[in-house]
């Protein structure tokens, strides 16, 4: 018999380094499958089976996917961008003007994760009307939505201190206006402008604080959270499907809406 | 033989008991610690930020009826028939800097629109106060000083 090019597959996916690091094996059974899903590091995150319906575009506009697309594309492109910035008042600037004139393809990569950080707030915003609208934040995922919440302000933090990198006028007007609002909290705001900028004017610290807090510190949070978002998907009953809900939260969910 | 088996496990237990207090007391303690380590450390102790006390020149320089901006420090030099004066050029609402309007004669702040009057007074905006008044002096060698740091109330106009 021919060897056809899925044949080729099935033999690599069979040699023994293949199935050392993926212990599945193949096989289209509901068992092989499942264990795909269930002994990946990423995968075993989400639930094992999933309605067909709840895969279609109609669902969940694939609005937390595409959100999670654009992060993941901020990091990426964001990393190469750290390899020609520094975080200094002297070089900050014309650091950025070196991105957009001088490096290879520095404008596209500068573009790309200006307008990803813009759809960004865009997506996580849109995916919350969405959840919100459906009324998938109702128990028993209510704690997802808290969740979501840390991850909307994480999101807009980013945003924030992204802002400052470039330094220039518009960036340091916005981040002068931004933390002098941090300053009206009543007693400590002061104590707060302070630390966040670690000094008492947007200058050299503030500007190296923002870089760790954007590169550092946020991302990994971020990451961290979106982790724990993604596993209670899971956790929480799969994603939202009002046919599917137990009787007595439909029926909670009915009486809200005054139907009988 | 009970009865002082039932003693020894009361011991037993307070002494765990004890032990477990001893730990979390111990913890809370690190803990409190590591979070004033953590607040000192991200309060720097020496700032290389300008000095607040501004030599702003030679008193003549400036003529009479005059406001001059000085965009580094976020001062303005003021000469007015009185004398002089130095207010703050910071707006009193978010920090930016506000802008002397020679043909309307007031000072305005670009960022959310805060009007002034030359003597710092409010005229509209959302600036919750006045821009204040700064302590102005003249040195020994005859030079216009201001010490950014100090507000003083209004009208201490020096004359020369």
């Amino acid at each position: 018999m021919e060897k056809t090019v899925n044949n080729y597959f099935d033999d690599l996916r069979n040699s023994r380094v293949w199935r050392s690091i993926f212990r599945s094996g193949t096989g289209a059974s509901t068992l092989h499958r499942s264990l795909a899903i269930q002994q990946n590091v990423f995968l075993h995150l989400f639930s094992t089976k999933v309605r067909r319906r709840m895969l279609g575009f109609s669902a969940t506009w694939y609005l937390g996917t595409v959100t999670f697309g654009t992060f993941l594309l901020l990091v990426s492109t964001g990393i190469l961008l750290m390899l020609y910035y520094h975080p200094s008042v002297p070089q900050a600037y014309s650091d950025t003007k070196d991105l957009q004139f001088v490096v290879s393809s520095g404008l596209f990569l500068r573009n790309l994760h200006r307008w990803s950080a813009h759809a960004m707030v865009f997506l996580v915003f849109a995916h919350m009307f969405k959840v919100f609208y459906r009324g998938a934040y109702r128990p028993p995922r209510e704690f997802n939505w808290v969740i979501g919440i840390i991850l909307l302000l994480i999101t807009l933090l980013l945003s924030y201190t992204g802002y400052l990198l470039p330094w220039d006028q518009l960036a340091y007007w916005a981040i002068t206006v931004g933390s002098n609002i941090a300053s009206a909290v009543p007693v400590v705001g002061n104590r707060i402008h302070f630390l966040l900028l670690g000094g008492n004017a947007v200058n050299a610290n503030a500007l190296l604080r923002f870089y760790v807090l954007h590169c550092m510190i946020l991302p990994l949070t971020a990451i961290f959270f979106i982790a724990i978002h993604f596993w209670r998907i899971r956790k929480d009953g799969g994603l939202y499907a009002h046919q599917s809900e137990p009787p007595e939260s439909r029926a909670r969910a009915l009486a809200a809406r005054g139907v009988r | 033989m009970d009865e002082k088996k039932t003693q020894e496990t009361n011991q037993e237990l307070d002494r765990r008991a004890f032990f477990v207090k001893l730990g979390l007391g111990s913890l809370s303690i690190a803990t409190a610690g590591t979070a004033v380590f953590g607040y000192q450390f991200l309060s720097p102790n020496v700032l290389y930020e300008p000095s607040p006390v501004i030599n702003a020149g030679k008193p003549e320089s400036y003529p009479i009826d005059s406001v001059t901006l000085d965009v580094n420090s976020g001062i303005y030099i003021i000469r007015a028939k009185e004398g002089f004066f130095s207010l703050s050029a910071v707006c009193t609402h978010l920090g930016c800097l506000t802008a002397w309007k020679p043909e309307l004669g007031i000072i305005a702040c670009p960022c959310h629109g805060s009007k002034f009057r030359q003597s710092g007074e409010k005229i509209e905006g959302p600036a919750p106060k006045p821009l204040p008044w700064k302590r102005m002096w003249i040195s020994d060698d005859g030079d216009l000083m201001v010490d950014r740091s100090a507000d003083i109330s209004p009208m201490q106009y020096v004359r020369i």
